[in-house]
């Protein structure tokens, strides 16, 4: 039985966890409004240009296509790249995504694939490093800036687009977070490298020009898409962050009310059972003189 | 009948209106579009995207950098990574 004090004391302690976990989930709600009002405005951009890309795919294929469409030719090197989150308190987002990724590691090394990692943000490299120690090439540090924006998806995409150059992997694969609702981020698994052929490629109803020719534009396009699934990546992943924190601070929030009470009706009891033996001795001692 | 123009960003919508003109610096030239232009796709140099709101009103001048743009029935869509108003 701990003592009063002690109890006093404990209460107190999860007091100002509850705080710190309250202020937290505020925090997370108000820069999840901001972060959802990004991902949003991020689209159109990321629509359109797809939609170019589909009708452009269709017709620039074969040996005339770009590397980065096209492909090695190989299939033997995979790069994983994987985005977490820089900063904790966000419930299960990061371990689902490491779960993901090591998924998909172990399904490519089955089928006699080579694999490595390209790690964006800080928390994946710990869980990823324990399980494959030697897998885990280059990455990229987002904690350096408040809210990653377009600068940094055209460093890591002009970063991959050269390793890929190099002849340093054949496919990349992107893995992030898809923000459903503040309850729900799904790890998606994506291709990213070499570009995955649209499959809806719309037959163009009328007769385009083109300045300068298909293949030039596609090459210069290839690039920006890959910059564009990068970012569409960091965005979904600071939406999901947000609410995955929020989610997870309300549950420690309440959680902590809870301790709070069984504490207090502990000590309440303890305090009672005090006072209590304390009469019983004056009264005994009465009675005896 | 005036011209629809976007011009969209990464980040986000920047412009989305109805104009007289817009001359787009092509890769292989500057090239103006009016309503009714065939349906036409380029690569943008880095360079002045000329808006004009009515015919010879002062052009409103826009910086891109990294910019592609297509004309279709339904108007004119510059896309850029960067915009400098």
């Amino acid at each position: 039985m701990p003592s009063l004090k002690e109890l006093k004391g404990r209460i107190n302690s999860v007091k100002s966890t509850q705080k710190i976990t309250k202020a937290k989930q505020m925090v997370a709600a108000a820069k999840l409004r901001r972060a959802q009002a990004a991902a949003e405005a991020g689209r159109p951009y990321a629509t359109r240009l797809s939609a170019v890309m589909a009708s452009l795919a269709g017709k620039v294929s074969g040996s005339a296509a770009p590397k980065l469409l096209a492909g090695t030719g190989a299939d033997q090197k995979h790069l994983l790249v994987v985005v977490n989150t820089d900063k904790g308190l966000c419930g299960g987002l990061n371990s689902n995504l490491v779960k993901a990724a090591k998924a998909k590691a172990r399904e490519l090394q089955a089928a006699g694939k080579s694999v490595e990692f390209y790690l964006v943000g800080k928390k994946g490299r710990a869980p990823l490093k324990r399980e494959y120690p030697s897998l885990i090439g280059a990455g990229f540090d987002t904690s350096t800036v408040k809210t990653p924006g377009f600068t940094e998806a055209e460093a890591i995409a002009d970063e991959l687009i050269a390793m890929f150059d190099a002849g340093q992997f054949d496919v990349a694969h992107l893995i992030y977070p898809t923000f459903k609702s503040a309850l729900a981020q799904d790890p998606t698994v994506n291709q990213l490298i070499p570009v995955p052929t649209p499959t809806n490629a719309v037959e163009a109803e009328s007769v385009v020009d083109y300045e300068p020719s298909e293949e030039e534009i596609l090459e210069e396009l290839l690039p920006r898409y890959v910059r564009t699934q990068l970012f569409g990546a960091l965005l979904e992943r600071e939406a999901s962050e947000q609410g995955a924190s929020m989610t997870a601070m309300d549950n420690a929030t309440r959680n902590a009310g809870d301790l709070i009470q069984k504490l207090t009706i502990q000590y309440n009891r303890s305090r009672q059972a005090a006072i209590t033996t304390e009469l019983i001795e004056i009264i005994a001692g009465a009675e005896a003189l | 009948m005036p011209l629809h123009f976007e011009l969209v960003t990464p980040a986000k919508l920047v412009r989305s209106e109805e104009v007289h003109m817009v001359v787009v610096p092509g890769t292989e030239g500057e090239f103006g579009v009016l309503e009714g232009h065939a349906p036409f796709m380029s690569t943008i140099r880095d360079g002045a995207v000329q808006v004009f709101a009515k015919e010879g009103a002062v052009p409103e001048i826009i910086q891109v950098r990294g910019g592609f743009a297509e004309v279709s029935e339904k108007g004119l869509t510059v896309l850029a990574e960067h915009v400098e108003a």
